[in-house]
């Protein structure tokens, strides 16, 4: 009657090998760790980056762990955080001698201590929070109004200049708002005007009125079309963050999209938030000069002479020095967009564009003047400015579409771009959530949440050892079972453990030993009745299943609630709570009964089991059984 | 051990207006609270600024809030948190200012007068975001609401549907009550503690709605009354005992969680206490109101209950 087929068992142990496998990597916790990674695209990380760092630490005399690289980063482990900080400082002046402008990122990490073995089987510790690792949280909100009058304004510009071509006489372009309004004189050329729209501007609706004498046209961005800008302005705004957060020196930073017009950032171990604000916050600009290809630059380019008066020396990406002239042709306001593709022709990697119309115009005859001579594109950032490309100009471009092409790679094309449109295009952004939990509080956290979900899994596990007696004790290693499926659950997934998730573990374990708590008032219920020892356990379990699956479902009922509706500290309570209610049912039940079963299942005569006083009120002999 | 030696089914239903007299009386004294003074909604709600300062030795709160006022904030709470070192300044969304800065002045004004200062967390929260954060709290507490009563309607009937939500709604209610009367700080985590405490609660009348059910197809010869008597005096050592171990768990986060968990632990004690009430008193008793009948519950699975596990099949041993 209470017995387990061996498959049941079978799932039982699997299920306890592999919950043990994966909750292992939190015992051996993490170690701190410095991180290296490369700040350039045109760098890789090679073998010789890996030997620097090992002489570097070797010169300054630290011991480390152990020097992996894994990927596109090298990692070392020290035993304490006070080797870690002076390791980063060792490895920052090897690998980064000039400070103002470092190849590699150096960061502090933590890093799993769990041996190679575990790690091969991509086992590792628990994700913590912020509130349990120290950092700083933001969230910025992008203001897609604005990109779309950006947007607007610059259409406005183009329709102008496509009403010229067509000699479309029209009687004013403004905007207003995210709508551009044409004014007509007359029926005729508003047809006119609405054919160039319709051919030229697929983006744009058009709806005309009459206003008085005159003719009124109001053109709208489409919503498909709306909906791009700011999928657009979106992407933009996270990779300039990517570029900017890479200077910051974080291990693991978090950029992500939430919703359809807000970034979340988050920055683990970082703790100022000064200069991360600063890094957030700052706008990029882009120029474009002429290159000053006199005699006097060419001898200060490459380091003979003075930089001639009224030019300025600035460096290339590779390191070149390229002498650039200080009157400024267009700056970013001008360019509409930048992408990597392919020259037609030859097929080689290219950079595309896009100019309004302004800028067209300028860039027109900028280029009809200099064919044969460079130009030079520069990005300006924190006031330091870097010139991104500096192309020969072959012919005259009109139309504002440019393209830049030679010498490139497809890499350098999508990393230029990138570039190019960090310094325009990006929606304005507002920083509307910011968190900043000091490293100390994250350590009290943990401490604090370690402990309550401690003690109050002892004190549980007491009272129902001494309740229940044996069956008491099965329920409580079944608690400890659950505790450990939670764990590795959570390690599997690598979900956020926060201190709200913490306790909501603690909870869970709270609630879980209700279902335990059923089984056994049952089994009672049913010995006092004058059921047969084996007959009870049987039907204590099967009864309570009935219940302890309603039950079970209206908490996850309000878990998933949480998890759909919640936010931050929320939606890491909610993870927790779910995921502790599904294994509390296979640990509550099938674990214990497997248990209960090994124990007494194979006793054919069994007189009496340990549950604790099955008190009778008919007779006044108590039926005490151990 | 055995704390429940009970002869003979406690007659709970004789008095289930008495209970639901005392439950109506706290209901309403709660809603007065809760419209009166409001409850005290934290920054994640209000929008603002937070901060967290430790000093080395105990802090001067007069001075620190002297020092924040001077720098032109207005309506800054200052108070202990935790221990005397630790100290909690609130400010509130400050219009014009750009306050994504404002915690950096606060605490380089606070650096100046004493050297031992340092941030431990900041949070700041911009307006727009509180007003969302309330919303999808009550979509989230819509959610729960409907999805358990959808699920005890089809489970068990809707007339337990009904019962088991206003006894739990009542509860939380009760829970904010408490919150408006001490004003007491209501965090994001006290929100997931309510909702939780609700799907915990209910599961609590599902256990005794289960017995009713159950006693139902068992005894033909009792009336409702009987039968609900019955069920809630055979459920509650374990409703006792369960409840006593998760507060166990709570009372250990109480004491060991710090100043963080402490109202989110608060929150779920008022819960797990005022489960145990509603849903052994006031859910049974609404159910019995609404009129309950074997009929219900009995339709049709006769047949099904034939088999070994019905105790009235006959003795199987």
């Amino acid at each position: 009657m209470n017995r387990y087929p061996v498959w049941k068992y079978a799932i039982i142990l699997i299920a306890l090998v592999v919950g043990g496998l994966y909750a292992l990597p939190n015992v051996f916790g993490e170690a701190p760790a410095v991180q290296v990674s490369v700040a350039k695209a045109a760098l890789t990380l090679d073998a010789s980056a890996l030997t620097r760092v090992e002489e570097a630490l070797k010169a300054a005399g630290i011991a480390a762990d152990a020097v992996v690289q894994d990927g596109a980063s090298i990692k070392a482990r020290f035993a304490d955080t006070d080797a870690q900080l002076k390791a980063k400082d060792a490895i920052q002046k090897a690998l980064n001698p000039d400070a103002a402008d470092p190849s590699y990122v150096v960061a502090l990490n933590l890093l799993s201590r769990s041996p190679a073995w575990l790690t091969a089987l991509n086992a590792s510790p628990m994700y913590l929070g912020l509130d349990l690792r120290g950092g700083v949280h933001f969230m910025l909100q992008v203001d897609m109004p604005a990109a779309l009058a950006k947007k607007a304004e610059s259409l406005a510009g183009d329709i102008r200049s496509g009403f010229r071509e067509k000699n479309v006489r029209h009687g004013g372009i403004s905007r207003n708002g995210q709508t551009i309004e044409i004014r007509f004189r007359d029926a005729q050329t508003v047809e006119a005007a609405k054919r160039v729209i319709q051919d030229q501007f697929p983006d744009l609706v058009t709806v005309e009125s009459a206003d008085g004498a005159d003719f009124k046209m109001v053109a709208s961005i489409k919503p498909v079309a709306a909906r791009n800008v700011q999928d657009q302005a979106l992407k933009q705004n996270i990779t300039t963050l990517h570029n900017r957060i890479n200077e910051l020196g974080v291990a693991e930073p978090v950029i992500q999209q939430q919703g359809l017009d807000r970034i979340v950032v988050q920055l683990p171990g970082v703790q100022d938030t000064a200069k991360a604000k600063d890094i957030l916050g700052r706008t990029a600009t882009l120029e474009i000069r002429m290159v000053d290809e006199g005699a006097e630059a060419r001898s200060a380019e490459t380091g003979n002479g003075p930089v001639p008066f009224g030019s300025e020396r600035f460096l290339e990406r590779n390191g070149q020095a390229v002498i650039v002239k200080k009157q400024v042709i267009l700056t970013g306001e001008n360019l509409t967009d930048a992408q990597p593709g392919f020259d037609n022709q030859t097929q080689e990697a290219a950079v595309h564009l896009t100019l309004d119309a302004k800028g067209a115009r300028i860039f027109r005859d900028v280029t009809r003047e200099s064919i044969g001579k460079r130009m030079a594109i520069l990005l300006f950032e924190k006031g330091k400015g870097e010139v991104v490309t500096a192309p020969v100009i072959r012919s005259e471009i009109g139309g504002g579409r440019v393209q830049i092409s030679g010498r490139m790679t497809t890499v350098e094309a999508a990393d230029t771009a990138l570039l190019l449109r960090a310094g325009s295009l990006a929606a304005p952004m507002e920083i509307i959530e910011e968190r900043t939990i000091g490293p100390s509080l994250g350590a009290e956290n943990i401490a604090k949440g370690f402990n309550s979900v401690t003690w109050g899994f002892v004190a549980v596990s007491i009272f129902m050892c001494a309740y229940y007696m044996l069956f008491g004790m099965i329920s409580s290693v079944s608690l400890a079972f659950n505790l450990l499926l939670l764990v590795a659950v959570l390690s599997m997934l690598q979900a956020t453990l926060t201190l709200p998730g913490m306790a909501a573990m603690a909870l869970v374990l709270g609630m879980a030993i209700d279902a335990n708590v059923l089984i056994n008032e049952r089994v009672r219920e049913e010995l006092r009745n004058g059921a047969s020892p084996q007959a009870a356990i049987h039907a204590g379990y099967d009864r309570a299943w009935a219940t302890i699956i309603d039950s079970n479902v209206t908490t996850l009922i309000a878990g998933l609630a949480l998890l759909a509706f919640g936010s931050g500290p929320v939606r890491g309570f909610a993870v927790v709570h779910c995921l502790g209610i599904l294994t509390s049912m296979f640990s509550g039940v099938f674990f214990s009964r497997g248990v209960v079963n090994l124990w007494y299942g194979r006793q054919k005569k069994l007189k009496s089991v340990s549950i604790g006083t099955v008190w009778r009120p008919d007779s006044a002999n108590q039926v005490t059984t151990n | 051990m055995e704390f429940f030696k009970i002869r003979r089914d406690i007659p709970f239903m004789r008095h289930a207006l008495v209970f639901n007299l005392i439950s109506l009386v706290t209901f309403l004294a709660a809603l007065f609270f809760l419209f009166s003074r409001g409850l005290h909604l934290s920054v994640e709600f209000t929008g603002g600024t937070l901060m967290e300062v430790s000093y080395s030795q105990p802090a001067d709160l007069n001075a620190i809030r002297g020092a924040v006022a001077a720098l032109g904030i207005n309506d800054v709470q200052v108070q202990n948190f935790g221990t005397a070192q630790d100290v909690l300044i609130r400010m509130p969304v400050q219009k014009g200012s750009n306050s994504s800065q404002q915690s950096e002045r606060v605490l380089s004004t606070l650096k100046a007068a004493d050297a031992s200062a340092t941030l431990r967390r900041t949070e700041f929260v911009g307006p727009q975001v509180g007003d969302e954060l309330a919303a999808d709290g009550l979509k989230a507490l819509a959610f729960v609401v409907t999805g358990i009563m959808l699920y005890l309607a089809i489970r068990f009937e809707w007339k337990f549907a009904v019962a088991a939500i206003i006894a739990n709604m009542h509860d939380v209610i009760i829970i904010l009550g408490f919150f408006a009367f001490f004003q007491w700080e209501f965090s994001l985590p006290v929100l997931a503690a309510v909702l939780a405490v609700l799907g915990y609660s209910v599961n609590e009348s599902v256990v005794i709605f289960d017995r009713i059910r159950e006693n139902f197809r068992r005894y033909r010869k009792m009336n409702t009354t009987q039968i609900i008597d019955n069920a809630i005096t055979s459920t509650i050592s374990r409703t006792i005992i369960t409840h006593g171990s998760t507060q166990l768990m709570v009372l250990s986060m109480l004491l060991f969680g710090g100043a963080t968990l402490h109202y989110f632990a608060l929150a779920l004690t008022i819960g797990i206490l005022f489960g145990i009430y509603s849903s052994v008193f006031v859910a049974a008793a609404i159910a019995m109101w609404l009129g309950i009948q074997r009929e219900d519950l009995v339709k049709g699975g006769m047949k099904k209950d034939e088999d070994p596990n019905d105790p009235n099949a006959g003795a199987m041993v």
